[in-house]
């Protein structure tokens, strides 16, 4: 492999993983805080849906990412309704909202457009175009760093060094804002937390709204960044490899850019080599798509030290009286 | 409860009379849906245009889960519903059960054999189609690699794929091509962002034009293409008016044709195997005005040559559904 091959590779990863990054930290935030989602994939489709109708009908981008955002945000609210408000079970709710977004985005775009569930292809304008940062023309000549510069860093969606900023940002938020040290309280124990004074509920909701937000960049990113419209289904399963990442990172956000990061690398890797050779042994590409969960599991067992989920997730809480 | 019961066998009764009397041809669609933009459209295209040739009417009736297929079917054999058209392998159990009770009815399933003696099975050569695009992708490529990325591993696929590296190998010897497989799932045909990484991939090791058999998934293999400035190969239903003079040609199988000559053949609808092979028009490279420009009077040339002696019987394609591997790779 040369050093052309490796930049192709991991610009290639890098593309793959902005999804699971946004959809990991909206995890993140959720998780943090008590509230389980594995409605993360849901969410996603549901964006990745409304982003792209409303992409298509105005024509930009930026209006079909806030409709994203208003998509997912929706569900983020119904989950919260459910297992905040009413103390529902956060699995049930979680698994409802991804099956709700498979039945409503196929529905509303069969009713909307009539092309079976798709949105029409979107042309032009109605995509986030690549963005070519300053010089990277200029330095690809320059050894080493220019292609690095140029063909790597530069030439990506504004919605991937959106996501790559989200990463510093949350770990501020969370270790050293007020905010954040509540929201990782409640996610411990919610009965000090409300002793304090502070609303258990308010901060849950703060956090899956916050997780919405995530989602919805997400999806918009997957139907106006990366392809052109919706097709159905078209998250294929990656809201719950972000899920499988957020348990590799250990609910942090440094370490979910890394679990992203690999298992981005992992699909990059698979696509270019579909058998990859190492010496005498062939590594065919489904063992390097399944690699990623086997990593969770070996995680989950407690091998490379212990996943320890927030004590408080999962748990609805119940005031005392 | 008595009357109910006359009541509802009087209309039973009436409704299997004035179907009989009519027999009008019907068709069902697999669970992709009427406007798919690929098979079940492509059926759908063929029944419409029956319609404005006779000025005839059928039934249709659209899947909307796996537990209605043998309903459904019930259902409009016993409306008197004939011959009865269905898209999609997956009828194919449900209609080996069904068919012997409705012997009178003439049914034709697209895409498997179901061996019962009312039953009309059209099956498609994809190979010979896919060899004539593979002729096109080795006539057009500068780099001599060409790409495959197909949808879902399977043998339906690896058909596609077997046979549009034969055509490739056949013009170009000593090219190359590269082959991508979505996964293994069902999630494979509906993974456009998979599709256009697949793409790219296959871009940066030389491929300059790319087959994309791969569903829903394949938009992305085309959008890719597109965006990356070569050439891609649609499938199924003809995909050049997606990006026009981007999109080399559309491997079609022409289902429209197959519910055409179903629904003209009526209750006089021919049993067994139907073969809708290259020399049946079953199989074609869509060349229309959106791709027109790309097509050069020598690839013009190839591809007549090439259907020519695959017509003839001169070339002799390795089809995977008889379990052989692929020579060409």
């Amino acid at each position: 492999m040369d050093f052309a091959t490796a930049i192709q590779i991991l610009d290639s990863a890098v593309r793959l993983m902005t999804p699971l990054l946004l959809a990991c930290l909206a995890g993140l935030y959720s998780e943090r805080s008590g509230v389980f989602d594995i409605g993360l994939e849901g969410k996603m489709l549901m964006a990745a849906f409304t982003s792209a109708a409303v992409a298509f009908v105005t024509g930009s981008p930026w209006l079909g990412l806030l409709a994203g955002i208003a998509g997912s945000m929706a569900l983020s609210l119904i989950h919260g309704l459910a297992s905040i408000t009413f103390m529902g079970n956060q699995l049930i709710s979680g698994v409802a909202i991804n099956f709700l977004a498979s039945g409503m985005t196929v529905l509303l775009g069969q009713k909307i457009f009539g092309l079976g569930g798709r949105t029409p292809s979107l042309t032009g304008g109605g995509r986030f175009g690549e963005i070519t940062l300053p010089f990277a023309d200029s330095l690809r000549n320059v050894p080493f760093i220019g292609p690095i510069y140029a063909d790597l860093i530069s030439g990506h969606t504004i919605l991937v060094y959106v996501a790559f900023l989200c990463v510093p940002l949350t770990w501020w938020v969370l270790f050293r804002t007020r905010f954040g040290l509540r929201l990782r309280a409640v996610g411990e124990n919610p009965a000090s937390v409300d002793t304090a004074g502070v609303s258990v509920t308010r901060l849950r909701f703060a956090a899956i709204a916050i997780c919405g937000i995530l989602c919805g960049l997400a999806g918009a990113y997957l139907a106006t960044g990366l392809s052109a419209g919706f097709v159905k289904e078209m998250t294929a399963g990656r809201g719950f490899i972000a899920l499988a990442a957020l348990i590799f990172a250990k609910w942090r956000p440094w370490n979910a850019l890394f679990a992203t990061f690999l298992f981005g690398l992992l699909e990059a890797i698979a696509n270019r080599y579909p058998n990859l050779e190492i010496g005498p042994i062939t590594i065919p590409s489904m063992f390097m798509n399944a690699l990623p969960y086997i990593l969770t599991v070996i995680i989950l067992a407690g091998f490379v030290g212990r996943a320890i989920p927030p004590r408080a997730g999962g748990e609805p809480y119940v005031k005392e009286r | 409860m008595t009357l109910m019961k006359s009541l509802l066998a009087g209309s039973a009764l009436a409704t299997l009379a004035a179907g009989a009397a009519l027999a009008d041809p019907a068709l069902i669609y697999d669970l992709g849906g009427k406007f798919d933009k690929s098979f079940n459209e492509a059926a759908y295209t063929g029944a419409v245009r029956w319609v404005e040739e006779t000025g005839g009417s059928y039934k249709e009736l659209e899947m909307q889960s796996e537990a209605q297929r043998e309903q459904a079917l019930r259902r409009l054999a016993e409306t008197g519903a004939n011959p009865i058209v269905m898209t999609g392998f997956a009828f194919g159990d449900v209609l080996n059960t069904v068919a012997p009770d409705y012997p009178d009815t003439k049914f034709a399933i697209i895409d498997t054999i179901v061996d019962q003696p009312n039953v009309q099975s059209v099956v498609f050569t994809e190979a010979e189609g896919s060899y004539l695009a593979g002729v096109m992708a080795a006539t057009a490529s500068k780099t001599g690699t060409v790409g495959f990325v197909g949808g879902m591993d399977v043998p339906l696929i690896h058909r596609f794929e077997c046979g549009y590296a034969q055509g490739f190998k056949a013009v170009r010897p000593d090219g190359n091509v590269l082959v991508n497989y979505i996964g293994t799932t069902a999630a494979a045909w509906n993974d456009p962002v998979k599709g256009g990484e697949l793409a790219k991939a296959q871009k940066a090791q030389g491929a300059d034009v790319i087959y994309a058999a791969a569903g829903g998934s394949g938009i992305g293999v085309l959008q890719a293409a597109a965006d990356e400035g070569i050439l891609s190969v649609g499938v199924d239903s003809n995909q050049n008016h997606l990006h026009p003079g981007q999109v080399l040609t559309s491997m079609v199988k022409r289902v429209d044709n197959a519910v055409f000559d179903a629904f003209s053949a009526g209750a006089d609808l021919e049993t067994g195997v139907k073969l809708m092979n290259l020399a049946a028009a079953g199989v074609a490279v869509a060349i229309d005005d959106n791709n027109k420009a790309l097509v050069t009077p020598e690839m013009q040339a190839a591809i007549d040559e090439a259907a020519a002696k695959i017509t003839a019987g001169q070339i002799k394609i390795v089809d995977q559904k008889s379990g052989n591997s692929c020579a060409a790779q």
